[in-house]
C-alpha cells in the first residue's frame, strides 16, 4: 500500500497530523462508519445473499445445488404464491384505512374535556399491547362457537360466521384485527400533528367563513402533511410485515388462504416442514422488489423535501 | 418402516450373558460431560425425563449432565440450528422419514453398533425398521403410542350403539349420532396434521399398508383411482355431517371440549389425548377406545403408532457418554418407568418392559401386538417427506371443508409429487 511509505519530512509549521488536517471532512465519516458497517453486514449483504440463494435448491442442511431461475419458474405457476400476493395487495390497500380512521379519532380526542388524557390513553392502548395478544383477542372474538361476534350476530338473527375458517373472509378478518392497533398508532401521530396546527390560520379561515369539511380539508389536513407522510410510511411497512397476526390467528389457514408473502416465505423455508431455502429466498426477492417500489417513493419524497428547504 | 412386535427369541440364552456383561460395564463410572436437549416441555413428560436423567446421574456421580428442555413446537425449527452448530450430545426426535433430512445431511451419528449389541438387538427388534435408513440405524426409540378412535361410551350406550367392526356399522353409528344432534368425530385441523391421521387410517383400511407406503414413497400417483376410493370413503362421512363443524379453526386441544361436553361422540387421535380428557373430568366409564374398523375386508388391518426417538448428533463431543445414556434409556426398567401411566402414559419399546396397567395402554398394546397384521406405520407427517406432508395435509384440510375441490387438490398434490421425489 502506498500510504505505508514514509512520507517526506514536512517543514515545521505544517507538522499537524493527517487527521488534524482533514478533521472537518473525516469526522462525519468516522461517526458514520459503525452504522454503515452494521447496515452493510445485516441489511445490504443479506439482500445479495438472498438473490444468490434464490438460484439454488437447498434444504438448509446439505449441499446446495445450482438451479438457475427454476425457483422463479416454479413461483410463476404456484397458486399458493398468487394467493399470498393477492392477500398482500388486499393488506396494503385496506391497511391504509388506519390513516383516515386515526385522523378522525385524533380530531375527536383533540379537545379539552376533563379526563381527556384517560380517553386518549384508552384509545392508544391497543398499540401498546403485543400483536400476539391482539391476535388472540380477535381469535376468541371470532370463535365460531363461543365467540362474541357470533353471539352478537345471533341476537340480530344472522347465522354464525366462521370468519377465520372461511377462505373468503379470513384475510379481511385478520386485517380488521390489525387495524385496531394501527389506527391507534396513526391517531397518536395525528394528535401530535394537531398540536402543531397554527391557530392563527384556523382563526383566519374561520373569519373567511370556512367550517366543517372545508375547514378540515383545506386548512387542517394540509398542515398535517408531515404526520400524514409518517402515518403512510408506518402503515405501508406494517401491512408488508403482517406476519405475527397471521401466524397467531390462522397459521396461514384455512388451507393456506390467509398467507401473505412473508408468511409463505417463512413456511417454505423455516417452518416445521419447510426445507426449501432457495424457494423461500425467491419469495423474499419478490417481496423485496415490491417493498423497493415503496422505499424508492419514500426516499424520493424525503429527498424532495430536503431540497425544498 | 414396517415392524412387528414379535421379538425373536432365537439364540437369546447364548447372548444374554454377554449382554448383561456389556451393559453393566458401560453404564458405570462415566466421567466428563453430557449435554442433553429435549422437547418434552409439557409438565408430565418433563418431570418424567428429569427424573430418569437424575437416576442416570446417580449411577454416574462423576458425570456432569446438563439438560436443556425446549418448547415442543419451537424445538422443531431449532433442531436445524443446534445440530449444525453447537450440538448437544443427545437430542430427541421422531422416527422414520421425519429423521431423514438430518440423516442425509450427516447430522445424526450412525449408532448401528448399539443395535448390534444383543441387549438392544433382541429387545428392540420391533422398532428397528423405523430407525433404519440405508441399512444403518440412526438412533434409538424411547416410546410409542397407539392411534385409534376414543369415544364417549355413555353417549354410545344412550343411543344403543356398540363398537363398530366394519365400515357399514361405523357409518350406521355415525348416522344415529348425527341424528341425535351431535357430531360423530371431534377434530381440530388448524395445524393440519390431525387430518393426516384420518387420511392414514382411511387409506390403510381402503388400500392397505403396502399401498400407503408406496404413496408415501412417491411411487403411486395421487390421481390414482385407489386414492380416489379413499377420498370417496372419507366423503361419505363428510357429507353425513360426521365431523365437527369449523374444525379448521381449532387445534386438537381446542376440539377436546366438544367431546367432553358431549357435542361430539368420538375422536380419532393418539393416546396422548387421554390425559387431557381425563383431566377435563371424563371417567374411564365414560371414555373408551376402539380400533379403527375395517373398510375393505381384503385388506389386513394396519395401524399408526408414532415412535419418539433419541439421537446422537454427529457433532457431539461426548459420544461414548451419549451411547451409555441411550443404552440406559432403552433398558427394560427405565422403559417401564418412563412409559408408566403417571409418567409419559405411553407404550415401552423394550420387549422385556411391562406395560402399565392402564385401560388404554393395555388396549393399545394388545391391538398393536396382536391385531395389526398389516404392519405399523409411523404417522402421515413422519412417513411422507416433510415437503410432501405439508402440501398434502393442506390439501386434506381443504378436502374436509370443500370436498368438491377434490380434483384440483389431487392435481396439485400430483404436481408436488413430481417435484419432491426425484
Amino acid at each position: 500500500m502506498t500510504t505505508t511509505e514514509v512520507p517526506p519530512i514536512t517543514p515545521e509549521p505544517q507538522r499537524r497530523s493527517r487527521y488534524k488536517r482533514n478533521e472537518i471532512s473525516v469526522t462525519p465519516w468516522l461517526f458514520l462508519i459503525p452504522a454503515m458497517l452494521f447496515f452493510l453486514v445485516y441489511v445490504i449483504l443479506p439482500i445479495f445473499q438472498s438473490f444468490n440463494l434464490s438460484a439454488y435448491q437447498w434444504d438448509g442442511l446439505g449441499e446446495k445445488e445450482y438451479v438457475g431461475l427454476s425457483n422463479y419458474k416454479e413461483l410463476w405457476d404456484d397458486p399458493a404464491f398468487y394467493t399470498s400476493l393477492k392477500n398482500n395487495l388486499i393488506w396494503l390497500v385496506l391497511y391504509l384505512l388506519a390513516i383516515p380512521a386515526g385522523l378522525f379519532i385524533a380530531l375527536f380526542l383533540n379537545q379539552t374535556v376533563t379526563g381527556i388524557r384517560i380517553y386518549k390513553s384508552l384509545f392508544f392502548f391497543p398499540f401498546v399491547i403485543s400483536q400476539v395478544v391482539v391476535g388472540l383477542v380477535f381469535t376468541w372474538f371470532y370463535d365460531p362457537t363461543f365467540g362474541l361476534l357470533n353471539s352478537i350476530l345471533g341476537v340480530v338473527g344472522l347465522g354464525p360466521v366462521n370468519v377465520l375458517g372461511d377462505p373468503t373472509y379470513v384475510t379481511y378478518g385478520i386485517i380488521a384485527a390489525g387495524l385496531w392497533p394501527q389506527t391507534a398508532y396513526c391517531m397518536i401521530l395525528y394528535l401530535t400533528g394537531l398540536n402543531a396546527v397554527d391557530p392563527e390560520q384556523v382563526e383566519a379561515a374561520r373569519l373567511d367563513g370556512a367550517k366543517g369539511w372545508k375547514m378540515l380539508w383545506y386548512v387542517i389536513v394540509p398542515q398535517l402533511k408531515p404526520a400524514t407522510f409518517i402515518a403512510f410510511v408506518v402503515t405501508i411497512v406494517g401491512a408488508l410485515r403482517s406476519f405475527d397476526l397471521i401466524s397467531i390467528m390462522t397459521n396461514g389457514g384455512p388451507f393456506g388462504e390467509s398467507r401473505v408473502l412473508s408468511f409463505y416465505m417463512f413456511e417454505v423455508a423455516l417452518s416445521e416442514y419447510g426445507f426449501r431455502m432457495g424457494y423461500g429466498a425467491a419469495i423474499a426477492v419478490v417481496l423485496f422488489l415490491i417493498m423497493l417500489c415503496f422505499i424508492a417513493y419514500f426516499l424520493y419524497s424525503m429527498y424532495k423535501e430536503e431540497r425544498g428547504h | 418402516m414396517r415392524f412387528t412386535y414379535r421379538a425373536s427369541i432365537a439364540a437369546l440364552s447364548t447372548v444374554a450373558v454377554v449382554a448383561g456383561g456389556s451393559l453393566s460395564a458401560s453404564a458405570q463410572d462415566l466421567t466428563g460431560d453430557l449435554k442433553i436437549f429435549l422437547d418434552t416441555s409439557n409438565p408430565a413428560p418433563r418431570a418424567t425425563m428429569e427424573s430418569a436423567i437424575a437416576k442416570f446421574g446417580e449411577m454416574n456421580p462423576d458425570l456432569n449432565i446438563e439438560t436443556t428442555i425446549i418448547d415442543r413446537e419451537a424445538y422443531k425449527t431449532q433442531i436445524r440450528n443446534f445440530l449444525t452448530a453447537n450440538s448437544p450430545d443427545v437430542a430427541n426426535w421422531y422416527a422414520a422419514n421425519r429423521m431423514k433430512p438430518y440423516v442425509e445431511a450427516g447430522l445424526f451419528e450412525d449408532v448401528s453398533d448399539l443395535w448390534a449389541e444383543p441387549e438392544i438387538a433382541e429387545n428392540l427388534a420391533s422398532t428397528k425398521g423405523a430407525m433404519t435408513i440405508d441399512g444403518k440405524q440412526w438412533g434409538v426409540p424411547y416410546t410409542y403410542y397407539q392411534w385409534g378412535i376414543y369415544y364417549r361410551k355413555d353417549i354410545f350406550d344412550e343411543l344403543g350403539l356398540s363398537e363398530p367392526t366394519n365400515w357399514e356399522e361405523e357409518k350406521a353409528n355415525c348416522a344415529k349420532i348425527v341424528e341425535s344432534g351431535r357430531a360423530c368425530y371431534a377434530i381440530g385441523s388448524k395445524f393440519l396434521w390431525t387430518a393426516g391421521g384420518w387420511f392414514d387410517y382411511l387409506n390403510l383400511r381402503t388400500n392397505g399398508f403396502d399401498f400407503h407406503m408406496d404413496l408415501a414413497n412417491g411411487d403411486v400417483s395421487w390421481e390414482d383411482d385407489r386414492v380416489r376410493a379413499t377420498f370417496a370413503n372419507w366423503r361419505e362421512l363428510i357429507d353425513m355431517g360426521g365431523f365437527l363443524e369449523n374444525h379448521q379453526s381449532y387445534s386438537w386441544q381446542e376440539a377436546l371440549p366438544f367431546m367432553v361436553q358431549g357435542d361430539a361422540a368420538s375422536y380419532l387421535i393418539g393416546n396422548f389425548a387421554v390425559a387431557p380428557l381425563r383431566e377435563a373430568g371424563l371417567s374411564d366409564d365414560q371414555l373408551d377406545f376402539y380400533q379403527f374398523p375395517a373398510i375393505n375386508p381384503d385388506v389386513a388391518l394396519a395401524e399408526d403408532a408414532p415412535t419418539d426417538t433419541f439421537h446422537i448428533p454427529s457433532g457431539a463431543s461426548n459420544k461414548e457418554n451419549a451411547k451409555a445414556f441411550l443404552r440406559f434409556m432403552v433398558s427394560p426398567d427405565i422403559q417401564t418407568q418412563i412409559n408408566a401411566g403417571d409418567a409419559l402414559g405411553q407404550l415401552p419399546i423394550n420387549a422385556k418392559s411391562a406395560v402399565d396397567d392402564d385401560k388404554f395402554l393395555n388396549e393399545g398394546f394388545t391391538m398393536l401386538s396382536s391385531n395389526s397384521p398389516g404392519g405399523v406405520a409411523q404417522f402421515f407427517d413422519r412417513d411422507f417427506p416433510a415437503e410432501m406432508a405439508k402440501v398434502a395435509m393442506e390439501g386434506l384440510q381443504e378436502f374436509m371443508v370443500r370436498p368438491d375441490n377434490l380434483d384440483a387438490i389431487l392435481a396439485r398434490l400430483e404436481k408436488a409429487r413430481g417435484r419432491i421425489y426425484k
